[in-house]
Order: C-alpha cells, then structure tokens, then sequence
C-alpha cells in the first residue's frame, strides 16, 4: 500500500517535471528575445530541475541515493542564478538591448519596443 | 579555528555520502584528501566568514520556505505566460535599490531575485540592482519591497 502510494507520488513528481522543462523549452522558441528566453529557461532551472530530482528520489529512498539527489538539487539551485545572472551581464555588456514595453530605464539608451 | 573545524566536518559529511563504502582503505583515502583540501584552502585563505556564513546556516531556513513559496509561484505564472504566448508578457528593465548593508546581504538578494523565475539581476553597482523582468508587475511586487525586507532582516539577524 505504501509502495503503491510512493509510486504514485513519484510518477506525478516526474510527470509534473517533464511537463514542466517541456513548457521552459516551448517558452525559449516562442518568447521574442534573448532576456524573455532567459526567464522560459528559469522554469526548467528552478521548478522543473527540483520536481524531477524529487521524483526520482520518491524512486529509490536509500539514504545513499537520497543524499546525492539532495546535493544535486542544492547545487542546481546555488549555480543557476549564477550562471544566469553571468550570461545575462555579458549579454548587457556586449550591447544587445532587451525589446522592452515601457522604457524604464534610468541608463538613457534607446532601447526597441515591442 | 572554528571555521577550519566545521569545513573539515563539512568534508567529512560529504565524502561519507557520496562514497558508500566504509572499508579501511576508502575511509583513510578519505582522510588524506580532507587533509590536503583543508590544507590547499587554508594556503589560498579563503577559510572565512565570507565562505561559511555559519551564523546564517540556521536562521536562513525560515527564509528558504518563504523562497521555495514564491519560487513555485513565480514558476505558475511563467508557465502561463510561456503557454499565452508572448502578447501577454510586458518585459521591463528597472533599477531597484537593495537595502542590505553587507555584501553577503546583497548576493542573497540578487540571487534570490534571480532564483525567482521570471525576474533576472543584470548588475549590481553599489546598493543598486539593474533587473529585468517578464512581466511589469513583477517590478511592481519586487519595488514593493517584501523580500527585501525579509533579506534586510535576515542580514541584521547574523
């Protein structure tokens, strides 16, 4: 009985997370440039990464296995942020300019509108 | 000495669980490396406050379940935008100012903003954040201020 409910968690965790890193990647083909494509990409780094690594530990719940899955996650989740913000200041140091609704910006550029 | 001893058990828990094998030979292997990564750590001087925030470690995870909460939020409501297409998203750039004093403070701060889907920091000059966002309510609820002020006291806290 257990068993069967640990499945069923683990299968809805996995399903969730596939659907998930399915949407992030539909979001980096249909969103319109470099920065929304960032965000799309945000889903499967934070949500979809830690849905699926749950599931997988639902999967097998040796402490061994559990623990590495648990590094694996706080890892995922210390490194992502980094590397976005870093790709995200080489983008905005090599000049390209987000399309934007409202210009907001404080810098003075002229940025695109949507 | 108490930041050498508690990257030292730091070490210790990390090669038991990702080794699984507790025979002499493993286990002494174990020793070794710990020492000489201690040892090559201590020689780059890098065994400070500034890389074990231990006075963080217990009072951060008030902080994390209050972040796990948005960060599925956010994720929902991205998720929605991807499947909308992109008529319905609103990117923003704004500059928002960080009330943190410590620069331990700050990288919670932007990482978190970041860590939220949705909102990204750019840069980071002095107190003040370059972030981009989807969606320009995102801006609005980041202005309003509520994790800044929950990163504020989390710094005052350590």
């Amino acid at each position: 009985m257990m068993d069967m409910v640990i499945g069923i968690g683990s299968a809805l965790c996995l399903l969730l997370g596939s659907f998930l890193c399915l949407s992030g990647g539909i979001g980096i083909i249909r969103f319109p440039d470099f920065y929304t494509r960032m965000h799309a990409a945000g889903v499967s780094d934070t949500l979809a990464a830690s849905m699926i690594l749950i599931g997988l530990m639902l999967q097998n719940p040796e402490m061994i296995v559990m623990m590495k899955l648990v590094m694996i996650l706080l890892m995922t989740l210390f490194i992502s942020p980094t590397a976005s913000h870093a790709i995200a200041k080489a983008a905005m140091n090599s000049g390209l300019q987000p399309l934007l609704v409202q210009a907001e910006t404080k810098t003075g550029d002229k940025s695109s509108h949507l | 000495m108490r930041y050498t001893i508690s990257l030292s058990l730091g070490l210790v828990v990390f090669w038991l669980l990702n080794s699984g094998y507790y025979t002499p030979l493993i286990l002494s292997l174990g020793a070794v490396s710990i020492v000489v990564v201690v040892y090559i750590v201590h020689r780059m001087n890098v065994v400070d406050h500034e890389s074990q925030p231990l006075d963080l470690s217990g009072k951060i995870l008030v902080y994390y379940v209050w972040l796990i909460k948005e960060i599925i939020l956010a994720n929902i409501s991205v998720v929605k935008k991807i499947w909308l297409g992109k008529g319905s998203i609103s990117p923003t750039l704004a500059t928002i100012t960080a009330s943190q004093k410590t620069d331990m403070g700050k990288v919670i701060y932007a990482n978190s903003i970041t860590l939220t889907p949705g909102t990204v920091t750019i840069s980071i000059d002095a107190d003040r954040l370059i972030v981009h966002a989807l969606i320009s309510e995102n801006i609005q609820s980041l202005k309003a201020g509520e994790m800044d002020r929950r990163v504020s006291k989390l710094e005052k806290l350590c």
